[in-house]
């Protein structure tokens, strides 16, 4: 008996069946079932590729480079001389910076507690239910939450105050605050999944060697995740870049508008706009209706989009939506 | 030999004992050791304070919001969630600042704006849950590498295009197209009331399907891709064919992601306001189920639509008030709806099906 056991093995190579099996045997209604899927993706392209080509044509025959260097004037209607769309597209950049610069150290500090120390148990499970809370309260409730905390007196430093003291509460720096909120649960969920993925080994070692927890995070953790972390941040500049309401409420002016002091603070502190709300205003429903400018913003817009998309695609080679394999494993 | 020959002994200036270094160096270890590990304390309390911020946050959002709107609530009382007049005239009323005849300056009724984004909310919700339980069996399950590879990224990218570009795309393609699928005389037979322009709600339902749809994919792909392997070739092997064995196992073992997904969904649907505020029609209306075909083409202007439509820049106007009730409506449902989706993943945990 104790001879025959290796024979009994089953052979080396996975037996690898054919990954389309003939439909042919089944009953009619499991076959509709079989190729409704199959319309349902290809559908799901055709949408896509829909949108993207139809924003090309209509965005490249409207994109002259006069538009990139100068500045929107919004009360003129003609559309030869109503401007480009530089201030916004700083606008974005800047508003993106802020945002990201302040969602991503909270981010990645909310959610290294949660992972590594998660301490009490019932904090740890509300912050977890929080963050998803926060990922579904919409951004226009965002924004008014910001106009209404940064309208007090105690955030004046934020944002330019008219001459008889009442705040605004309109300016880049509170919008940016406000966008890092909507950016938070992006990185914390990928930070959290990053470090959650790390092998326990990886801790072990560093305590070992005797190192405190707080060395062990920034020294071995933080650095071995930070391609999730960064994928994380990517996508919450996407949500920042594609965000209206928030420009809508709390900022609202096409053109860049300072707020009286130092240079750049008084860029930070006073109004402006993005793409995403220039496309907003030239957009047949809106006060601009130009939509050759709309087409044109929207172009450069989703081609941002497009290049985050691409560099979170890099990022997170192995991520994926995740597949079923029916080959037997061995 | 006498007692000077041997004076009394210094004490030498020699090296302490072994012992005693090492009790040293031991204690100024411990030292070393119990400053990091303070250190260490206090980088869990300052993250940990980090953390129970975001709850402060969500508190203060709460608070902050109802008390703004809640002068319109108490104007209003149930009435604000009825049907009494037309929400277009109340808000220019409390716009101009001159209230409408025999009411409060605050008068508001929000039946028709509550109505249009129930109406939109389902539509959509509905179908993106068929299309993506659908699309995500044919992901995990049926498609071809080559075909797999173009549709992930296709995904990405439709949840990656920002709202306001979905709004355009479907105000100059999709509203144009359903425009000329109205018929004249349907037009004519209700210019007095509402004007028809292909901007409404059909128009809006799609696209708000594509906007939610790729959310849903994802969540429900991951649950089917996670459920074991064991439990699909144990089908497949009592000779029971794919499809069947997906149906019956690995779509019933993804249940509670598929209703997560929906609960998200339906979230995201709710807080959809440029897009809607671009493509609804502009006006706030109920359409009514009983008009036939011509209900789908009616317009809506759904709650977080009518912020962006209405609301200019100050809180504390009536017009703010209104705004900040309705804000506070959505802010409470959004919470719900993200507690009812996290108590709705728990199961999955059990599984090992971790989302």
């Amino acid at each position: 008996m104790a001879s025959a056991g290796p024979a009994l093995q089953p052979p080396a190579a996975a037996i690898v069946r054919p990954r389309r099996e003939s439909t042919s045997s089944w009953p009619l209604v499991d076959r509709l079932a079989y190729w409704l899927c199959w319309a349902v993706g290809i559908g799901l392209c055709v949408v896509a590729v829909g949108i993207v080509v139809f924003m090309f044509i209509k965005g490249i025959s409207a994109l002259r480079p006069s538009l990139f260097v100068e500045s929107p004037s919004p009360g003129v209607l003609a559309e030869k001389h109503s401007g480009g769309f530089l201030d916004p597209l700083i606008g974005t950049f800047i508003l993106t910076a802020i945002g990201i610069g302040i969602a991503a150290p909270a981010g990645v500090g909310i959610a290294v507690w949660l992972v590594e120390y998660a301490r009490p148990r019932w904090l740890a499970r509300a912050v977890e239910s929080g963050i998803e809370t926060i990922a579904g309260i919409p951004s226009i409730v965002l924004a008014l939450f910001g106009l209404l905390l940064f309208a007090r007196p105690l955030f004046a430093f934020l944002s330019g105050s008219a001459s008889n003291g009442t705040v605004g509460g309109q300016s880049f720096l509170n919008a940016g605050i406000i966008m890092s909120v909507l950016a938070l649960p992006l990185v914390v969920g990928a930070s959290r999944e990053a470090l959650l993925q790390l092998p326990a080994r990886m801790r072990e070692a560093s305590y070992a060697l005797g190192k405190t927890r707080a060395t062990t995070i920034r020294r071995v953790l933080l650095p071995s995740s930070r391609t999730g972390i960064a994928s994380g941040a990517v996508l919450g500049m996407g949500r920042i870049i594609g965000d209206t309401a928030i420009i809508l409420i709390l900022l609202g002016t096409l053109k860049l508008e300072g707020a009286g002091g130092a240079p750049v603070l008084n860029t930070l502190r006073g109004t402006g706009s993005t793409l995403s709300y220039y496309i907003y205003y030239y957009a047949p429903s809106g006060d601009g209706n130009s939509p050759q400018k709309a087409y044109a913003a929207g172009f450069v817009l989703l081609m941002l989009v497009l290049a985050l998309n691409a560099l979170v695609t890099r990022l997170s080679k192995g991520l994926s939506l995740g597949t079923t394999t029916w080959t037997a494993k061995r | 030999m006498s007692a000077e020959a041997f004076p009394p002994a210094v004490p030498p200036a020699a090296p302490p004992h072994p012992r005693e270094a090492r009790r040293q160096r031991h204690a100024a270890q411990l030292t070393a050791h119990r400053k990091e590990a303070a250190r260490d304390r206090r980088v869990e309390f300052a993250l940990g304070t980090l953390a129970a911020g975001t709850l402060a946050l969500i508190a203060a959002m709460l608070v902050t919001v109802l008390v703004n709107g809640w002068p319109s609530f108490e104007a209003n009382g149930l009435g604000w969630f009825g049907n009494s007049g037309d929400p277009v005239l109340q808000f220019r009323a409390m716009q101009v600042g001159t209230a409408l005849p025999g009411h409060p300056l605050l008068y508001f009724s929000a039946w028709p704006l509550i109505w249009g984004t129930l109406l939109c909310t389902i539509g959509a919700v509905v179908i993106a849950l068929v299309v993506s339980t659908l699309a995500a069996i044919f992901i995990t399950e049926f498609a071809p590498l080559p075909v797999r590879r173009v549709l992930e990224p296709v995904v990405r990218l439709l949840a990656g295009v920002p709202s306001v570009i979905y709004g355009l795309v479907g105000l100059l393609l999709l509203a144009p197209w359903v425009n000329s699928l109205i018929s004249i005389p349907r037009k004519e037979s209700v210019q007095y009331v509402v004007q028809l322009s292909g901007e409404g709600l059909l128009t809006a339902t799609l696209v708000l399907t594509v906007m939610i749809l790729p959310i849903m994919i994802a969540l429900i792909s991951g649950a089917l891709a996670a459920v074991p392997a064991t439990w699909r070739e144990g089908s497949v092997a009592l000779g029971v064919n794919r499809w069947r064995t997906i149906w019956r196992v690995s779509v019933r073992a993804a249940r509670p992601a598929i209703v997560s997904a929906t609960v998200l969904g339906t979230a995201r649907a709710l807080g959809e306001a440029i897009m809607l505020a671009m493509i609804g029609g502009g006006r706030p209306w109920a359409p009514n189920p009983l008009d036939g075909l011509t209900f789908l083409f009616e317009p809506i202007q759904p709650l977080a639509a009518s912020i962006v439509k209405e609301f200019g820049d100050n809180p504390n106007t009536p017009i703010g008030h209104t705004v900040y009730a309705i804000a506070a409506l959505l802010l409470f449902s959004a919470a719900l709806l993200s507690l009812a989706g996290w108590a709705v993943r728990q199961p999955l945990k059990r599984y090992g099906i971790g989302i």
